[in-house]
């Protein structure tokens, strides 16, 4: 019944460097030293050859970020988690750039069941188009949602809709999640909402 | 009759099959969270959690702070784990500063973080008894959480909220006496742990209330996204700690420990199972750690991180607890995106609250080890 494994399970084998900020090595960089992150650029050099129209934004150490297009994500998502074997996601943070007009949307990625991406975290970002006035659900601010693919990410994306007001086509739950019901301002977590007295 | 009513409220009718029941948010059986029942007879056939009643804006407050003050509102949402809060705040901060953290300063962190684990189980362990009418196991608990109370008092100087882990390593070193000290209290602390088996975890109450209620099974774990101690009791062996070593984890001697039954039982005793690793893990972090050195680096007073971002998680009391930073070469964070386990967690309790007796909800819906407060945020 009580099942202990007192063997580190680490496989990846090809970090060994402490945490700092050199290690954010640029994607140019790494092919020039093949051994940094060898496997980190395997995943995403399978991305990119599946979907020639993905960014690679970065290959860190255990982190690797992509930006997609938003009709694209579903897709990438499928794939992420059908062939990468990514099988949960563990954050959903909606992030706003009123400069670019526009609203980014991070899903962090990670595995349970494949032991060689237990320290990988795979970030898949897409924006949509933000309003200066926005109307949450009845506005451009939309995208799909990832729901079928991730169960994990409902309450997630409930959370995001609620905070930036970006509605997600195909969640049935974009309700009120932690903000009071009589909430009657804009979408707090957006820049131009501004804390009284600061 | 038409009667007015507030939005999204509707009347119900005495011969109404169907009857909502509000569970919270004010209720000592929810702590700060209103969970929507819709029972028939006995049965719960839909469950809606509302979180939200002591939402605080954390995230939003942080884009106002620098990265330095922003480290005593960090800890707001578990004040009973705040180190563990703190920790991947601190690991993300370092990694866009390009921080090493000296030696016996992760020594520190890792022994600080497993009291405050100890702490935080005690404090849910306490409200667990007393949610199944234990109250020897709501007395218990408490008394004992009271010698690692004191120990974090002697090592920060505060008795809950400890602001004691800081970007580039610790507030302030340890007192002199306090390695034999710690020593002393753990080994009691875990004589005292091994006791709660006796009237708590082999009381035949207990297994009658929770073995084979709200059974979330392996698959249904991995797919909900579920973390901690609600995963590893279903059988999915996976903690940070192992997983994604972070500080000096890696050099210590220590196991994870997974059940396999997913039901109420095995997420009552993971926790449980957890203190007594903890105890471990701090003697040997006790013999490990340098015994002198440096324990703070010397900073800038407003820091600025550089144009990225970074995510980092740790395992807390709760499970995974993970940080997004976004910097903008700002002394703030740009976005500061707070991945809770209690809020990833949640998504099980209507999963397996739906269909379940009523009488069956206090030990199913604390044992997801959810805490209120956190979630919210």
């Amino acid at each position: 019944m009580y099942v202990t494994s007192r063997e580190n399970q680490t496989v990846e084998t090809t970090v060994v460097t402490k945490m700092s900020s050199t290690n954010s090595t640029e994607i140019e960089k790494t092919d020039d030293t093949p051994l940094t992150y060898q496997f980190e650029k395997s995943l995403s050099d399978s991305i990119s050859k599946k979907f020639p129209n993905v960014e690679i934004v970065y290959v860190k150490q255990n982190r690797i970020r992509v930006n997609v297009k938003k009709e694209e994500i579903i897709d990438v998502a499928s794939f992420i988690r059908d062939e990468l074997h990514f099988d949960h996601a563990e954050s959903v943070s909606g992030v706003d750039y009123p400069e670019d007009k526009q609203i980014e949307v991070v899903y962090h990625l990670g595995s349970y069941t494949d032991p060689s991406l237990d320290k990988q975290i795979l970030a898949l970002a897409t924006r949509t188009s933000r309003e200066d006035d926005p109307h949450p659900g009845s506005d451009s601010s939309k995208l799909p949602s990832l729901r079928d693919v991730f169960p994990s990410v409902s309450f997630h994306e409930r959370e995001c809709f609620e905070m930036l007001g970006v509605y997600f086509d195909g969640n049935p739950d974009n309700r009120r999640l932690l903000l009071p019901e009589d909430w009657a301002d804009i979408p707090p977590l957006r820049k131009d909402f501004a804390i009284k007295g600061r | 009759m038409s009667q007015k009513l507030p939005p999204g409220l509707q009347l119900e009718k005495v011969d109404d099959r169907i009857m909502t029941l509000n569970v919270g948010p004010q209720h000592p059986g929810s702590g700060h969270m209103r969970i929507i029942l819709k029972i028939d007879g006995d049965y719960i056939v839909h469950t809606d959690p509302d979180p939200g009643y002591v939402h605080r804006g954390e995230e939003k407050m942080a884009e106002y702070r620098n990265y330095i003050t922003n480290i005593p509102h960090l800890e707001r949402p578990v004040i009973h784990d705040s180190c563990n809060v703190l920790y991947p705040y601190c690991l993300g901060v370092e990694e866009l500063l390009g921080l090493e953290v000296p030696e016996r300063a992760k020594y520190l962190r890792v022994i600080a973080a497993e009291l405050n684990r100890c702490v935080y189980i005690e404090y849910w362990l306490a409200i667990y008894g007393i949610f199944l009418g234990h109250s020897t196991m709501f007395m218990w608990p408490v008394g004992d959480r009271e010698l690692l109370i004191d120990l974090l008092d002697k090592m920060t100087g505060a008795r809950v909220t400890h602001a004691y882990f800081v970007p580039g390593g610790i507030r302030n070193d340890v007192p002199a006496n306090f390695e034999d000290v710690c020593l002393r209290q753990v080994n009691y602390f875990e004589k005292r742990l091994k006791e709660y088996a006796d009237v708590f975890y082999d009381n035949p109450i207990l297994i009658s209330r929770t073995k084979d209620t709200g059974v979330l099974s392996r698959e249904d774990a991995i797919k909900l996204g579920t973390t901690g101690s609600v995963l590893r009791a279903s059988g999915v062996d996976f903690d940070i700690r192992k997983k994604e070593p972070y500080d000096v984890y890696e050099e210590l001697d220590f196991q994870t420990n997974v059940l396999k039954e997913g039901d109420s039982y095995a997420r009552s005793k993971i926790p449980w199972l957890d203190m007594l690793e903890s105890c471990r893990i701090i003697r040997d972090a006790l013999q490990k750690m340098p015994k002198s050195g440096s324990v703070r680096l010397k900073m800038k007073p407003k820091p600025k991180g550089g144009d990225t971002e970074v995510y980092r998680r740790v395992e807390s009391g709760r499970g995974s607890l993970g940080m997004h930073i976004v910097s903008n070469n700002q002394p703030q964070p740009y976005r500061l995106k707070i991945s809770v386990p209690s809020f990833r967690n949640l998504i099980a309790m209507p999963h397996l609250l739906t269909g379940e007796k009523l009488g069956n909800l206090p030990p199913v819906y604390w044992s997801l080890n959810y805490w209120p407060v956190e979630a919210d945020r």
